[in-house]
């Protein structure tokens, strides 16, 4: 019965070929927007946590409550002690201090008179060691455009956009214009050896990547770091891990009388960080939900113009002796039949353009020029195990409620008024 | 001889408006095994009604449809579907064959209902073909077959699986006066070897020349039973 039921499905288009593009055109929609939202939200996160706020971040107390204006004069001092100890104490974390600051950028002429100028928010990081994790996490060898890595003190990075904006040329001195941690103004002379290019137009404004070292000696902070970032070392967050590790890093160090004492925060209490990372996890039950209820309602009206166009058929088949409950079973298996191949179908264009999308992305830079967002300007998916199974939630679901609702027409009339309505 | 359907002062009536209409008004009958009757009467007049309350697709509102000894009324939807299943066939004006199985899968259709294992399907399906004559049409689809072959392939649908009863509801109706002729002629045969209970409701003179027995309806009542 089943294989005569299939074959009946096969040949007739309408009831297979038609429906199984449909439902396929859906599940083609929700894999790659899931993909699509998860590379995004997984990018944002992934640039946070990068540039910014590290899997965790130690600061001073003082500093973390005024965190957005960057006080080097709240930073933590004693960091190598402090550094060395969470190494002791965490060994597979990797560990790197950062300082953020900001300034003016004085590009000389030929003379040495004052060409161009201009803000800069300066970002000083382990840049010399040749074992820096730096590089690796802020993927500086990807994002080199022109020059070199420095190699030398005082030889710094500059973003690309910012380098041309001020004209400034590889291998000359810039003077940074800036406020040491006591609060006295400071000139410091760096060398530009090479530019960077992040895509995030945040950071490529008017960023300056800067020694940590130099970086302590122009702003007096000898033996200081604004923050430490902490990251797994296959920098994949995990946030139940992180949140662990900071309660219990802060039960050891901090304490509420001493407003310099090192606080530890995960990535995901940070700010607006913690309810993107919860987006994420139920943003694919959005997705599907929403494209259940707008699919159902399609294959529903799909499930009743079929089902009026086979009326002939279903009132041949209750004359033939099957029952009402067969015949609305046999609907439903249809579905599901239905719904798995439509499942399959999507999904593998799906994965295949999510793929494309993972590696190409879509290139939003021109709409982000003022974003103040950690965001790459170019977007992309991000596939996942899970972005394999989701397409079948939607697409058997909406099928089969689709047919449930389509079919209750048929179940719960008299069988004379559908026979007289099937027009047999 | 027992009845194979007795029916007993039978009323069915339908809501129509804010009103009832009453399409039969207490009708009894009884048929035979083997009779070839028909019941006659202008539209409107329950023809249809009291067919469809035979073959348990709907039930009276009063009085009741014995049919093989199991009142239709006292059955539960699967029920039904069984008796209607095991012993009774179909036969309608617009043949209603499956448009998208093959001659031979039409006729497959019920005795795959009945669970019927490969081998015996296959012998009982080309055996009904045979009867009707057209074995060498086993593959094709209705849409290729004339009026009067979709009517045979109807016939042979509705008596592959041997049923004790055949109701059919102007089966005519759509055939030119060649292929009613033969349609009927073929009816006949299948009756006198299998005793089949045909039952017909028609306003067709063709038809009604080759009934044994003739049960005029007006108005939802019998108004005249004649063995012509």
């Amino acid at each position: 019965m089943i294989r005569f039921l299939l074959i009946g499905l096969l040949r007739d288009r309408s009831r297979s070929l038609f429906p199984v593009l449909m439902v396929s055109a859906g599940v083609f929609l929700t894999v790659v927007l899931y993909a699509y939202i998860k590379g995004m939200v997984g990018d944002m996160v992934d640039a946070s946590a990068r540039f910014d706020t590290g899997h965790v971040k130690i600061v001073s107390r003082a500093y973390h409550l005024r965190e957005s204006q960057a006080p080097n004069d709240l930073a933590l001092l004693g960091v190598d002690d402090l550094l060395a100890t969470i190494r002791t104490i965490h060994p597979r974390m990797v560990w790197t201090p950062r300082i953020r600051f900001g300034g003016l950028l004085d590009v000389p002429d030929a003379n040495g008179e004052t060409r161009a100028q201009g803000p800069v928010a300066g970002l000083a990081i382990d840049l010399l060691n040749k074992d820096t994790p730096e590089r690796n996490i802020l993927k500086l060898d990807e994002s080199l455009v022109r020059g070199r890595m420095p190699e030398q003190p005082d030889e710094i990075l500059i973003s690309e956009t910012f380098g041309r904006k001020l004209g400034v040329p590889l291998d000359k001195n810039v003077t940074l214009m800036s406020a040491t941690m006591y609060g006295s103004m400071t000139l410091h002379n760096f060398t530009v050896v090479g530019t960077v290019h992040f895509g995030m137009a945040a950071l490529d404004r008017q960023l300056i990547l800067v020694d940590i070292n130099d970086a302590q000696r122009a702003l007096d902070m000898t033996d200081g770091a604004g923050e430490i970032l902490g990251f797994k070392p296959e920098l994949d967050y995990a946030d139940q891990e992180m949140r662990i590790l900071s309660q219990s890093f802060n039960r050891r160090f901090n304490s509420a009388e001493d407003e310099f004492s090192p606080i530890m925060h995960a990535l995901s209490e940070k700010d607006l960080l913690g309810e993107i990372l919860e987006m994420t996890n139920i943003g694919g039950g959005i997705i599907i939900a929403v494209f259940v209820f707008a699919m159902s309602i399609v294959l529903w009206n799909a499930g009743l113009m079929n089902g009026i166009r086979r009326y002939g058929e279903i009132g041949v088949r209750l004359a033939m002796g099957e029952s009402k409950g067969d015949v609305y079973r046999s609907m439903i298996v249809e579905a599901v039949c239905i719904g798995i191949i439509g499942s399959v179908v999507g999904t593998i264009f799906g994965i295949l353009t999510a793929y494309w999308l993972q590696y190409h992305g879509l290139d939003f830079t021109d709409f982000m020029r003022q974003s103040t967002m950690l965001m790459s300007g170019v977007i992309r998916a991000k596939v996942t195990p899970f972005s394999y199974v989701i397409g079948f939630f939607p697409g058997l679901l909406a099928s089969v409620i689709g047919t449930l609702f389509a079919g209750i027409g048929v179940f719960q009339r008299q069988t004379a008024q559908l026979f007289k309505e099937l027009e047999v | 001889m027992s009845a194979l359907i007795r029916i007993q002062d039978l009323t069915k009536q339908f809501p129509m408006g804010g009103r009832r209409f009453t399409a039969l008004d207490g009708i009894s009958l009884e048929f035979e095994r083997g009779e070839f009757s028909g019941l006659v009467g202008p539209s409107g007049s329950g023809k249809t009604t009291l067919l469809n309350i035979i073959g348990a697709l709907d039930n009276p509102t009063r009085g009741s449809a014995i049919v093989l000894d199991r009142d239709t009324k006292t059955l539960r939807h699967r029920e039904a579907a069984r008796l209607r299943n095991h012993n009774l066939g179909f036969i309608f004006q617009t043949f209603n064959l499956l448009s998208v199985y093959t001659v031979f899968e039409n006729v497959e259709f019920p005795l795959l209902l009945l669970k019927m294992e490969k081998s015996g399907r296959r012998k009982a399906v080309m055996d009904a073909l045979e009867w009707v004559g057209l074995t060498d049409k086993v593959d094709m689809r209705p849409a290729r077959l004339s009026g009067g072959e979709c009517q045979r392939v109807a016939v042979a649908r509705a008596m592959v699986k041997n049923p004790k009863i055949v109701l059919a509801d102007e089966p005519t109706a759509n055939l030119d006066a060649e292929n009613s002729h033969n349609i009927l002629k073929m009816m006949i045969g299948l009756n006198r070897e299998f005793r089949t209970t045909f039952i017909f409701a028609t306003h067709d003179e063709k038809v009604i020349g080759y009934l044994k027995r003739i049960i005029s309806l007006n108005d939802g009542q019998v108004v005249r039973d004649e063995e012509p």
